[in-house]
């Protein structure tokens, strides 16, 4: 019993050993910016910039300190009059198209594009099929 | 015969169940590679981090000698296991310039008395511009800039034993 109140103790006291950062998140990062047609822009950019330590999160859904880093950057860029899209291709000129949640069309992603036209078509080409035998009979 | 193709519905199944079963016990663990590379380093600026060594900014970087610009923090604890690895490089005579990711001064001081100091620069990158600026991703990472301030190599992650070797290749390549 005593052990046990003894390890209860040591569970209460010992801290986890810390691998984030203890400065507080950065200007801007959680704060809206004054002027809402700013602060829509802003939002919706943040919410199709991937979040580079938490994968599968946009950086407007993530809490890790490198996506606050990245919303205060959006945000100060865009109160200074910046586009969406310039920001947006800052960001894929240092980490890629990944980083981004809005493929750009090129040879790579064109099967994005064509590949649904093409199944409609071959669709199209079995329901004409179908629709030719009940004719005839 | 002809009754093979009814198969294949249930086969093309088979393989996406397959394909979607692997990602899901073997998740891929992505390493974002920076896309700076073979380019001029970013416009930054840092104030200095610790007392008795200088900030560091882009301008550092163009002086005619290959160096190692290592982004890390205190906080991070993959960063004091490579500390001997960057010891070695700078006891060879390789400049090193730290980038230091949302440290307090207080914590610096204490992680470079502990680890060691192979710095020849270090800046305050408090809110990871300068980081984002290099299209790193994550602490710690450590670049490669030639003597002309352009981009050479990438290590995400630690430096250890296995990736040295590349590294040291690189800085000689930068020459």
């Amino acid at each position: 019993m005593i052990w046990r109140t003894l390890l209860a103790v040591l569970l209460v006291i010992a801290s986890p050993a810390a691998a984030d950062s203890l400065l507080p998140d950065a200007e801007m990062a959680n704060v809206q910016l004054s002027d809402p047609a700013k602060e829509r822009q802003a939002k919706a950019l943040m919410e199709t910039i991937r979040c580079l330590v938490c994968q599968g999160q946009s950086i407007a859904d993530s809490d890790a300190d490198m996506a606050a880093d990245m919303r205060a950057l959006i945000r100060q860029r865009i109160d200074k009059g910046e586009a969406p899209e310039s920001i947006r291709a800052w960001l894929v000129e240092r980490y890629g198209s990944w980083v981004s949640y809005a493929p750009p069309a090129s040879t790579i992603t064109s099967p994005l594009w064509v590949l649904p036209i093409g199944f409609f078509l071959i669709g199209l080409v079995l329901v004409g099929g179908r629709l030719k035998v009940k004719r005839k009979k | 015969m002809k009754h093979i193709w009814l198969w294949l519905p249930l086969g093309l199944f088979v393989l996406f169940f397959a394909v979607v079963a692997n990602g899901l016990i073997n998740p891929a663990d992505r390493v974002i590679m920076s896309t700076m590379i073979g380019k001029p380093a970013p416009q930054f600026s840092l104030p200095s981090a610790v007392d008795g060594l200088p900030g560091v900014g882009v301008a550092n970087l163009r002086d005619g000698k290959p160096k190692l610009v290592n982004i890390f923090a205190s906080w991070c604890i993959p960063c004091a296991s490579e500390a001997p690895m960057l010891e070695q490089l700078a006891k060879q005579g390789i400049e090193i310039h730290g980038i230091a990711i949302r440290d307090r001064r207080q914590d610096l001081d204490r992680f470079l008395a502990r680890y060691g100091n192979p710095y020849a620069r270090i800046g305050a990158d408090n809110d990871a511009k300068a980081q984002i600026s290099f299209g790193s991703a994550g602490v710690p990472e450590t670049f490669v800039v030639d003597g002309k301030g352009i981009i050479r190599y990438q290590i995400a992650g630690d430096i250890n034993p296995s990736n040295v070797g590349d590294l040291l290749t690189a800085l000689k390549a930068a020459k």
